[in-house]
């Protein structure tokens, strides 16, 4: 199962985190510190997946950005290694155009990520059914 | 970086350039959101972030409470929020304004304020139950969207005690119209059953629906609960494995619209979620696993694409494969998907293909044994993540035999990276398993060595977490079942509990002093552990509890007979009374300081003297006196004490072996001259001593010769003979590369794991193995090469049998190989004349010539009296055999029936041709030949068919339980034609060692217009046939010797001739009756070593060191398998008492 998943910067700031177990608001940061730590060490050689405590890290990286994904044992970790890949490839497809947009649409990308992974599983993996509440809601904002 | 992601790097822009300062300028500068975000991508340091946050949450706080804050800038301001808190910031006064938002916003504004509510709060928190009715109202909304939106966060977060205030609204969801509603009611019903299973304890049969439900998507969500359920329960829900099965063989067949593909693989998350299901429906159970066999078949063969997704499908599918009921094609074809994830380049698939590994091979240690070099490489792989991973898997694999090997390996990385949480995990739980399973063979200094590192080292938080690791699991393990653990385990415990429980914060030293005092009453308890125990309590007596428990344990040990234990109770008696005392003694925190020892004892000095002076003899070590003993001829009371055989390469050799063996073995060393003689002396001394032991067999193993001669505190002996130590084996003496170093190293970590083992690997290290022949004394060396290339498999008849008259013709090499082609009376006869005329190969060549010529005559004898109707109208009947494997398939000729051999085998040693049951049905008679290849035993069949007509629907089929029988034939026999002979061959290797088995046959044909008939037959197979050489160096031999777990002691009676000495005419009658290889001779001992054929492969080993003593052959086998030393020994029983 899947308990967390970041996105952070080459500078270990956060961009976005989305907790599936709990962990206190307080303890957050340090644990977030200590996972970009352990990520931005490593080599592009070696592997993309990293045992951290009593789980295991999954981490993609894009350009400056880092998506790291903590998992549980049992989980498939390149299973979620493509997982990850799928969340960027809806993000680039719904921001087509616009910088920036990650940080300035932190609420539409946890309702993107809220789309894919529920409780800490896959819920949804199709692209245009990720996709289809969210635009509907945009559509229906406009008026505004 | 992969392709695919720099493929993406480039469609990104967008993510690209996140972080630049360029996009910011973008923002309109009255938007508060875009400061924040501005403001947060400057800071600089942790400080500023922290002041900035302070300001900014300030700001929100003044804003949400100011009425005039419309429902739009709301929302801003709760994305300002939700940064604030993911930078660890909290604003738990917002909390209740993304609730109104929730409440009061529309559409977006409402979903920002559900997001921030299943941001902020958690099931517990009681601001949650304000939302209740606002999800209520939204799921009964006519609003789709609104509907989403509560569905939504309904299954992220909801209060557990109302879930029966929204439950009819959601179940009446299931059956909305859409699918999205229906697709987010299953899931909220999934929360509902993760958080209060009992409550959705009656909708099970809506899940069903769901499964079925004509949308994908629908159906996906519900496996979330299924797989939940089944995980629970598998038994409940084996009536869903068709519909799980026919459900992944529709999504594998590609029949979801497209756009559930994934770069046009479908639907892999599904497919990896119905195969865990899967696993779990199949796990133990046969009847269900069937069903799902083509499936996985499927997914195994479609999973062909080169990408990571499909690489995860399969590694699922391996996992599912090898946790059902097992199907050995699946298997087969499983463990070669693992072999190319292993073996692939790409790092990721490499992890991947290790943690498969360490699956399966809980199931079967022996699939490790293919990717041993590729575990090793891994071993010392740059990247620590694999290399965590392979030591994992090597835990995985752990046995008595090379427990050793693995724990020194840990040993070796934690010391390497001590700051490790995971590594600590793993050593940890290495080290307990490790004792639990290997602690009474493994040797002494890996417990100190582990006791040690727990010692060293500073106090850091890893030291203490590492420390405490260890007292915490040993406290649990004390707590359950302690008969089983071993002594030496039970030791480490001790120590550890005695030093560090003080560590534990909930400290109740009295608890775990009644766990130590329980350890005691254990009747299996040696005396040695027990005063690690007492030991142990010494250091804990601190409370009056244990004080009297310390007191009830020294009454009774203080009587003991052991002195040991009577001065431990002692001092547990005194300390424990005298709290300054033991203070004093063992300060609770000084105890890492290093003690300085006055190991010269001089304190003791002026006692010393004074004795000295009083007239007391003066001191003799242990070792000085047991020499003193010897050389008064006493008896010694231990025939071998602690001594392990090949310290002897070293340690003794006597003069005598120079008269009866060619200088060749033994090569003259100066170098080695003064070397630890003292041993050998005076002629028939047969006492083998202990010492110089320690200094051969360093903790690595065998030690380099020449140090334990430097190292060697006795004074030299002069010998009267300069002949002293056998030539070290090129492997030993030339310095190793790496590749032989690996392959040491794989040997000790694989040994154990089936048949391929140690053995096969050094085996394999070697150009030519050289079975069948020892190593040629006097004799050609061409020769030598010649015959062990025969042994090859893939050699033209006409070579072979080129090289099979050369071998009949004159050479000794030849007699040597061909000696398994002789019966055991030709055998041993032949054997005394070996041995009495070493050098004169003439004699041997024309024996084997004679042996060989009698036995083909008496083929042919029994050729005539089977095939009294022959004829010679067909002119193929001189046809030569065929050189593929395949039986071959002719008119008997005037030919033998040997000449039916294959080609391949025709150079190799058998047995010569055996009878079977020709009485039953005199037109057919068959008869068996055994030839021995240098990894199976081989039976033939040979089938003649005496009558004109041909044989139908032949089949044999051998049968024994003890063997492993495998048909080799190229094509199964189906027909034999009137007057011809088919041959059947069958590889077979043992199971497990025993001395004889039966193997049953049964031959079934039909002849035209006849009813189908068959016949029956057996034939014996005893171990000696499956018994062949183990070529090893005397080092080598030396770390299996201490690597194999099971020995056996017995006295042999010793073969005496006239020309030889008794051991070397005992072990050669031994080589040549059963097959073994003679590593070493010194003086009065050998070693032997040999294996037995079992498996695929090289076969499990077994060594022999054989000591003259007392005209008995005093001999010790060892092996890895219990049952092997028993067998082989009745054998070698066998075999002197025939000579």
């Amino acid at each position: 199962m899947i308990k967390f998943l970041l996105m952070v910067n080459k500078q270990g700031q956060t961009r976005l985190s989305k907790y599936y177990e709990r962990v206190d608001i307080g303890k957050r940061p340090f644990l977030e510190a200590d996972v970009v730590k352990g990520c931005l060490s490593r080599k592009k050689e070696e592997c993309s997946f990293v045992e951290y405590k009593d789980f295991k890290l999954v981490y993609r990286q894009y350009a400056a950005l880092f998506i790291v994904v903590g998992i549980s044992d049992t989980e498939n970790e390149l299973s979620i290694y493509e997982m990850v890949h799928n969340f960027v490839e809806v993000l680039d497809k719904y921001f087509s155009h616009s910088e920036l947009d990650i940080m300035f649409n932190l609420d539409k990308v946890h309702i993107i990520l809220d789309k894919m992974i529920q409780n800490g599983h896959i819920v949804e993996t199709n692209k245009n059914r990720i996709l289809a509440p969210l635009l509907a809601l945009d559509q229906m904002s406009e008026p505004h | 970086m992969s392709d695919v992601v720099e493929k993406t790097l480039s469609a990104l822009p967008s993510l690209l350039s996140l972080d630049s300062q360029a996009g910011a300028g973008k923002l309109s500068p009255s938007s508060k959101l875009g400061n924040l975000i501005k403001g947060i991508t400057e800071l600089t340091s942790k400080h500023e972030e922290e002041k900035l946050i302070k300001k900014e949450l300030a700001a929100i706080k003044e804003q949400v409470a100011s009425p005039n804050t419309s429902m739009r800038q709301m929302k801003e301001i709760m994305v300002r929020a939700i940064y604030c808190e993911m930078l660890g910031y909290q604003a738990s006064f917002s909390y209740i304004h993304a609730i109104k938002l929730a409440q009061q916003g529309s559409v977006l504004e409402k979903r920002v304020g559900y997001l921030a509510v299943s941001l902020f709060l958690n099931e517990t928190d009681e601001f949650l139950l304000l939302l209740v009715n606002t999800v209520l109202k939204d799921l009964q909304s006519t609003n789709l969207i609104d509907v989403c939106m509560a569905l939504t966060v309904v299954s992220q977060v909801f209060p557990r005690d109302m879930i029966p205030a929204i439950l009819p609204v959601v179940e009446e969801k299931l059956t909305h119209p859409k699918e999205i509603i229906r697709r987010k009611a299953v899931l909220a019903l999934y929360k509902f059953y993760l958080i209060a299973p009992n409550q959705v304890q009656h909708i099970h049969s809506k899940f069903r629906k769901a499964l079925c439900d004509k949308d994908p998507g629908v159906m996906a969500a519900s496996l979330h609960i299924y797989l939940q359920l089944i995980k629970e329960s598998p038994e409940s829900y084996k009536d869903l494995t068709v519909s799980m099965v026919t459900i992944l063989g529709q999504v594998v067949g590609g029949k979801l619209p497209m756009d559930f593909n994934y770069h046009s693989i479908p639907a892999p998350w599904l497919q990896i979620q119905l195969l865990r299901i899967l696993a779990y429906l199949g796990k133990e159970d046969q009847g269900t696993s069937e069903l799902m066999y083509d499936v996985l078949e499927d997914s195994l063969r479609r999973a062909e694409m080169n990408h990571n997704m499909t690489y995860a499908i399969l590694f699922e599918c391996v996992k599912t494969i090898f946790t059902v009921h097992p199907k050995a094609q699946l298997l087969e074809k499983a463990a070669e998907c693992i072999g190319n994830f292993v073996l692939s380049p790409k790092i990721n698939l490499k992890y991947l293909g290790l943690k498969a590994l360490t699956y399966v091979v809980q199931q079967d240690a022996n699939l490790a044994l293919p990717h041993q070099m590729t575990i090793i490489e891994c071993l010392d792989h740059s990247d620590i993540i694999i290399k965590r991973e392979t030591l994992e898997l090597l835990f995985r694999i752990t046995n008595a035999q090379n427990v050793t090997v693995i724990v020194e390996k840990m040993l070796e990385f934690l010391r390497m990276t001590s700051d490790d949480y995971s590594t600590i995990d793993l050593v940890g739980k290495t080290m307990n398993s490790v004792f639990s399973l290997g602690g009474d063979v493994m040797q002494p200094d890996i417990p100190n060595n582990f006791l040690r590192l727990l010692a060293d080292g500073v106090d850091s938080v890893e030291d203490r977490r590492m420390r405490l690791f260890a007292v915490d699991s040993y406290v649990s393990l004390l707590q359950g079942e302690t008969a089983q653990l071993p002594q030496r385990f039970l030791q480490v415990i001790s120590w550890v509990l005695g030093e560090y429980s003080h560590l534990r914060e909930e400290q109740d030293s009295g608890t775990i002093m009644r766990l130590l005092a329980r350890l005691l009453d254990q009747r299996n308890t040696s005396t040695e552990t027990r005063s690690w125990v007492l030991g142990a309590m010494t250091k804990l007596c601190s409370n009056p509890v244990s004080v009297a428990l310390a007191r009830d344990v020294c009454e009774r040990y203080s009587g003991s007979l052991n002195t040991v234990l009577r001065q431990r109770a002692q001092e547990l008696m005194i300390l424990s009374q005298d709290t300054e005392l033991r203070a004093r003694v063992l300060p609770a925190e000084g105890r890492l300081e290093h003690l300085e020892v006055d190991s010269s004892l001089s304190f003791l000095d002026g006692y010393v003297s004074e004795a000295l002076a009083a007239g007391a003899a003066p001191y003799k070590s242990p070792h000085q006196r047991q020499e003193d003993l010897a050389q008064e001829k006493a008896l010694t009371l231990e025939p071998y004490g602690l001594s392990l055989p090949v310290s002897l390469s070293s340690c003794s050799v006597t003069d005598r072996l120079t008269d009866g063996l060619s200088p060749t073995l033994l090569s003259m060393s100066s170098g080695l001259s003064g070397n630890g003689t003292e041993l050998s002396h005076g002629g028939g001394s047969t006492t083998l001593k202990l010492d110089g032991v320690k200094r051969v067999w360093g903790k690595e193993g065998y030690l380099a010769q020449q140090q334990s001669v430097e190292d060697a505190p006795t004074p030299p002996v002069q010998l009267p003979s300069p002949l002293l130590s056998p030539q070290r084996p090129p492997s030993q003496t030339q310095t190793p590369e790496p590749d032989q170093e690996k392959q040491q190293l794989a040997s000790s970590l694989f040994v154990g794991l089936g048949s391929h083992n140690s053995v096969c690997l050094m085996g394999r290290a070697e150009p030519a193995p050289q079975h069948f022949r020892r190593k040629p004394r006097g004799g050609s060396s061409g020769a030598s090469e010649r015959s062990s290339d025969s042994s090859h498999s893939s050699r033209s008849a006409a070579v072979d049998n080129l090289l099979l008259s050369n071998l009949l013709d004159s050479t000794t090499v030849a007699s040597e190989g061909g000696a398994t082609t002789t019966t055991p009376q030709q055998t041993s006869q032949r054997t005394l004349d070996h041995t009495t005329s070493n050098g004169s190969p003439h004699v041997e060549g024309k024996e084997e010539g004679v042996a060989a010529g009698g036995s083909l005559s008496l083929i042919r004898g029994m050729v005539a009296v089977v095939l009294p109707t022959h004829t010679e109208t067909d002119p193929q009947s001189d046809l030569h055999p065929a050189p593929h494997p395949a039986p071959a398939l002719e008119r008997p000729g005037d030919l033998p029936l040997t000449s039916h051999l294959p080609a391949e085998l025709s150079g190799l040693a058998r047995s010569e041709l055996t009878p079977l049951c020709s009485d039953q049905d005199p037109s057919l008679a068959l008869s068996a030949c055994r030839v021995y290849k240098e990894d199976a035993l081989v039976v033939l069949v040979f089938i003649v068919n005496n009558t004109n007509s041909t044989l139908h629907q032949m089949a044999l089929q051998l049968t024994c339980k003890e063997l492993e029988i495998s048909c080799i034939s190229g094509s199964p026999l189906k027909e034999v034609k009137g007057h011809s002979v088919s041959v059947c061959l069958h590889t077979v290797v043992m199971k497990r060692a025993s001395v004889q088995v039966e193997l049953a046959g049964l031959l079934s044909y039909q002849r035209p217009l006849g009813q189908p008939q068959a016949a029956q037959f057996s034939l014996s197979l005893s171990l000696k046939h499956f018994i062949r050489p183990l070529t090893v160096s005397t080092g080598e031999y030396g770390k299996m010797w201490l690597s194999f777990s099971h020995d056996l002691k017995q006295n042999l009676r010793l073969v005496t001739t006239e020309h030889q000495e008794p051991l070397t005419a005992t072990l050669d009658a031994l080589k040549s009756k059963l097959h073994l290889h003679i590593v070493d001779i010194i003086g009065s001992e050998g070693i032997v070593a040999c294996r037995l054929l079992q498996g695929e492969g090289h076969g499990q080993p077994c060594l022999l060191h054989c000591r003259v003593h007392a005209n008995t052959l005093a001999v010790w086998l060892r092996s890895p398998v219990p049952e092997l030393p028993d067998s082989l020994l009745y054998h070698c029983q066998k075999a002197l008492t025939e000579t």
